[in-house]
C-alpha cells in the first residue's frame, strides 16, 4: 500500500485488505488475469491494500488463516460466475463482491437467464437451447433441419455456460450450421440457437454502491470485422467504442430500464453488465448478462466509469464498502 | 436512425492509426487464451517446447559463473562485441565440428538465441513479398519473423525423410513461374519442430544439388541436432557447402534457454551485414551469458552432460510412443522421432484439432494444433506433442486424457457429418502437402 496515502476506507475492521481472485481453470482465465491486475491496481490507487491470488488448494486456508476484509472476484467462466467460489465464500462468512451463488447460478446460464427475463417481459432473441446429446439421439440432419426451420436465418450459435464469445459463431446459412454446433460444444455440453438480431450492440453496466442499482451510459460497440469475437474483444484497436453509444436519449433511457429490470430480475448485486442489441426499428433485446463483467484494458464496464464521470478505484471501492456492510448488517445474507 | 452522432470514440489504443503495416496482424486469439490454462499445474501440457533442465548441475553452474564474477566481472558485466565474444566462438567451433561442420570464429555471429539470428538473416535478405521457402509444417517462431518482415512463405512437403526433394522442385519451379523471388530456403533438417523427422543423408546431397542448381540459398536452423537417440548426428547441410548455407545453432536445447544464446555461421560477405544488423538491433549479445556458458564449456564435461539430457529425453520419448500405442484410436497416425523434443500426430479424418483444443483444456491437456505451423491456415488435422517436458507417467496421463477427448470429438463429427465440417485448405497457387509424416 502506498503509505503516504490514506484509504478512502470508512469501514471496520482497519487497515482494510481487499482479496482479488483472478486465473482460475477456465477458459477465460487470461481474460480474467488481465481484470483482476486492473481491479488491484484501481483498488490500490484509491489507497487500499489489495492482494492477488488465483484459485488454487491452498486458497482455503488463507481465507481461514488470514481472511480478507472483502474479496472481490474477477473470476470469468465457470467456478467464477457458476456461483461456485461465491458459494465457498458463503461458507467462510468472507464479505465478497457480486451476486450471491443462487443468483450466479441463473445468470451465468444463458438459456435459464433469458428465460427468467423474459417471464418479466425483456425482449430477448428466440432461441433453442440444445444439447450434443440431442442431436445424437434425433438425427443431426433433421434436428438442424428443425433448428433453421423454427427460428429462421440469421442464427448465432453459443455455449451455454461460457464467455469472452468463446466458442460463439454467427451462422448465415444452413450449411454453416453443423460446424457452428460444433465449436460450441468444444466448450460444453450444451448449446444455444439464439435468432440473430442485425443491429447496434450496446454494453449497459449497473453499480450498486449502496443506494440501489443504477445504469451507468450505454458504450456502443462497433467491431471491425463487424462481429464482437474474442479478437475484437481484447486486440485494442480492433473495435471502435462509442462512449456514450450514439442513440437517442429516448434509446438509452430504454437501455438502462432493461439493464436494471435484468440487474433486478435476476437478482444481481454490486455489479453486472448487460450486454444488449438495438435494432433497425430501435426495440431493445437482451442477450446475456455477466455477474463478473471484464474490467481489462478493452473492457466496456471501465469504459462506462469513465464517461460516467466516476472515477474506477473509488467505483471499485464503493463496492467494497457494499458488501462488507451487507455482510455486518446481515451475516447469513 | 439510432445512430446519435453527439458521442466521442475510442479503439482504447491512441496509437492505432500509426502502427506500421506489418503489426496490424498482431492480434489476440483464443488460442493464446487457451494456452494461459495450460500453465495451470492441473493440466498435462504436451504444447510447449520447453527444454527439461532439471537435469543440469546447477551447483556447477553456480561455482562457473561464480569464478567468472569473481575473475571478470568487469568484462562480463560491460558491453561486449557486436560480433560475439571472441573465445566464446571459438567453443561453437568445438562445438560445430561434432556435426562435421569445420569453421572460422571470424565467420560466427552470436545472437540471442537462434531465434534472433532468423530475425537478422530475415531482415537483410527479405522486403516485403519476397518468398521464403518453408517445410510444411514449420516451427512457428521462424513463420512469425517472416510474417513480421511480410514474406510470403511457400510450404513445401515433408515425409518421414524430411524434405521431399521433387516437391522442392515444383515449388521452386512454381514460384519462378509467377514471377516471384525466392530469397531462401528454410530447413530444419534434424528433429524437425514441429514434425519430429529427420532429413535422410541420401536427401540431403540432394536438397543441396537442388539448391546449387536454382541458387537458392539455405537457412540451416539446427538447435536440436545433438540430440539424437539412437546414432551419432548425420553431417549438417553446411558441412558439405559453405558458401550456399547459412547455419543456425543454439545453447538453448543442450544447455538453458534463459541464457538466450544462439549464433549464426554464414559466409564472410554475409558475416559483415549479420554484426552490422545485430549492432543496430541490441549492440551486442549480452556479454554475461556468453562468458557464462564459455566457462560452463571449459569447465563441465559438457558433451556428457549432453549425453544425460539425450538419456532422459529417449526416456520420455518411449513413454509417450508407448502411450500413444495403448490409447489412442486406429485412425490415428505418429511418427517417432529419433531425436529432438516433438511428435507430429495426425488426427483422424475430419478431426480439426485447432477445434477440439477447447475440449482438450476442459479435460486438463493441451498441445499446439497444426496450423500454428502454416502460414496459410493448413494443417488442421493435425496436432504437435512434446514430449520434452513432464516427466514420463504425466505424458502417459496427457495421452490418455487426449485420447479421450479425441473419442468425443470423433463422436461429435460423427453426429454432425465429418465431411461437412472438414476445414482443411489446400493453397491455390501451390500443391497441398501431406500432413501426415508417420
Amino acid at each position: 500500500m502506498d503509505q503516504g496515502r490514506q484509504p478512502e476506507w470508512s469501514g471496520e475492521p482497519l487497515p482494510p485488505r481487499v482479496l482479488v481472485l483472478a486465473g482460475g481453470l477456465s477458459h477465460e482465465r487470461d481474460v480474467s488475469l488481465r481484470s483482476g491486475r486492473r481491479v488491484a491496481e484501481a483498488l490500490r490507487s484509491a489507497g487500499i491494500e489489495v492482494d492477488e491470488r488465483d484459485v488454487d488448494a491452498d486458497l482455503l486456508g488463507i481465507l481461514r488463516s488470514e481472511p480478507p476484509t472483502c474479496v472481490f472476484p474477477m473470476l470469468h467462466g465457470e467456478t467464477g460466475e457458476d456461483g461456485a467460489i461465491r458459494e465457498v465464500l458463503e461458507l467462510l462468512s468472507v464479505p465478497y463482491v457480486g451476486a450471491g451463488p443462487a443468483a450466479c447460478r441463473i445468470a451465468f446460464d444463458k438459456p435459464v437467464a433469458k428465460e427468467t427475463v423474459a417471464r418479466a417481459g425483456v425482449l430477448t432473441p428466440a432461441s433453442a437451447c440444445l444439447s450434443a446429446e440431442t442431436f445424437r439421439e434425433m438425427g443431426a440432419a433433421e434436428m438442424m433441419a428443425a433448428v433453421v426451420a423454427g427460428l429462421g436465418l440469421p442464427l448465432i450459435v453459443k455455449p451455454t455456460r461460457s464467455g469472452s464469445a468463446l466458442g460463439c459463431t454467427v451462422v448465415r446459412t444452413a450449411a454453416e450450421l453443423p460446424s457452428a454446433m460444433v465449436n460450441a460444444y468444444a466448450y460444453g455440453p450444451v448449446a444455444l440457437v439464439e435468432q440473430f438480431i442485425e443491429g447496434a450492440e450496446v454494453a449497459v453496466t449497473v453499480i450498486d454502491e449502496g443506494a440501489g442499482p443504477r445504469a451507468l451510459p450505454a458504450v456502443g460497440i462497433h467491431p471491425d470485422g463487424g462481429v464482437y469475437d474474442y479478437t475484437a474483444r481484447y486486440t485494442a484497436g480492433a473495435t471502435e467504442f462509442h462512449v456514450p453509444a450514439r442513440i437517442s436519449p429516448e434509446l438509452a433511457e430504454t437501455c438502462a430500464e432493461v439493464a436494471l429490470q435484468v440487474h433486478r430480475v435476476l437478482g444481481l448485486r454490486d455489479v453486472s453488465r448487460a450486454d444488449l442489441i438495438i435494432d433497425p426499428s430501435g426495440r431493445v433485446w437482451f442477450l446475456e448478462t455477466n455477474v463478473a463483467p471484464g474490467f481489462t484494458e478493452t473492457s466496456t464496464v471501465p469504459l462506462a466509469v469513465q464517461v460516467a464521470g466516476l472515477d474506477l478505484g473509488k467505483v471499485c471501492l464503493s463496492l467494497v464498502h457494499a458488501a462488507v456492510a451487507r455482510n455486518r448488517d446481515n451475516p447469513d445474507a | 436512425m439510432i445512430e446519435f452522432p453527439s458521442a466521442d470514440s475510442t479503439r482504447l489504443d491512441s496509437y492505432v492509426d500509426r502502427y506500421a503495416a506489418r503489426t496490424h496482424g498482431m492480434t489476440a486469439s483464443e488460442i493464446r487464451a487457451l494456452f494461459a490454462v495450460a500453465s495451470r499445474p492441473e493440466v498435462v501440457s504436451l504444447a510447449g517446447g520447453m527444454p527439461n533442465i532439471s537435469g543440469l548441475p546447477l551447483d556447477v553452474v553456480g561455482s562457473a559463473i561464480s569464478n567468472l564474477l569473481q575473475a571478470k566481472g568487469e568484462v562480463a558485466l560491460q558491453y561486449g562485441s557486436g560480433q560475439g565474444d571472441p573465445v566464446l566462438r571459438e567453443q561453437i567451433c568445438a562445438v560445430m565440428r561434432l556435426e562435421g561442420i569445420e569453421a572460422h570464429p571470424d565467420d560466427l555471429v552470436v545472437t540471442v538465441g537462434s531465434q534472433q539470428a532468423v530475425d537478422l538473416v530475415t531482415r537483410i535478405f527479405c522486403d516485403p513479398g519476397d518468398v521464403v521457402l518453408c517445410e510444411a509444417p514449420s516451427y512457428v517462431g521462424a513463420l512469425g519473423v517472416f510474417k513480421a518482415f511480410q514474406c510470403e512463405v511457400v510450404h513445401v512437403a515433408m515425409d518421414a525423410h524430411g524434405l521431399v526433394p521433387e516437391h522442392l522442385r515444383e515449388a521452386i519451379a512454381a514460384v519462378k513461374a509467377a514471377g516471384k523471388r525466392i530469397k531462401f530456403l528454410y530447413t530444419i533438417p534434424n528433429f524437425h519442430n514441429p514434425a519430429g523427422v529427420t532429413l535422410s543423408a541420401a536427401r540431403r546431397a540432394e536438397v543441396l544439388d537442388i539448391a546449387r542448381a536454382e541458387d537458392i540459398l539455405i537457412l540451416e536452423d539446427n538447435p536440436y541436432g545433438l540430440l539424437g537417440f539412437d546414432s551419432d548426428p548425420l553431417p549438417a547441410l553446411r558441412a558439405h557447402e559453405a558458401e550456399g548455407v547459412i547455419y543456425l545453432g543454439s545453447f538453448s536445447k543442450t544447455f538453458s534457454p534463459g541464457m538466450r544464446v544462439g549464433w549464426a555461421l554464414a559466409p564472410h560477405a554475409v558475416r559483415e551485414k549479420l554484426v552490422l544488423a545485430q549492432e543496430a538491433a541490441t549492440l551486442c549479445p549480452p556479454s554475461f551469458s556468453q562468458m557464462a556458458i564459455s566457462t560452463y564449456l571449459h569447465q563441465h564435461d559438457w558433451q556428457g552432460q549432453i549425453k544425460q539430457m539425450r538419456e532422459m529425453y529417449r526416456e520420455r520419448r518411449d513413454a509417450m510412443m508407448t502411450a500413444l500405442a495403448d490409447f489412442m484410436p486406429a485412425s490415428c497416425s505418429w511418427n517417432r522421432p529419433e531425436g529432438g523434443f516433438f511428435v507430429w500426430l495426425t488426427l483422424p479424418p475430419g478431426i480439426d484439432g485447432k477445434a477440439m483444443l477447447p475440449r482438450a483444456v476442459t479435460a486438463r491437456v493441451a498441445y499446439v494444433p497444426g496450423t500454428a505451423f502454416f502460414a496459410d491456415g493448413f494443417g488442421s488435422n493435425a496436432i504437435r506433442l512434446s514430449f520434452c517436458y513432464p516427466p514420463p507417467e504425466r505424458i502417459r496421463e496427457g495421452v490418455r486424457r487426449l485420447a479421450g477427448v479425441l473419442e468425443a470429438e470423433m463422436e461429435l463429427r460423427t453426429t454432425f457429418g465429418a465431411t461437412s465440417l472438414s476445414s482443411h485448405r489446400a493453397r491455390s497457387e501451390y500443391d497441398a502437402p501431406s500432413t501426415d509424416l508417420s
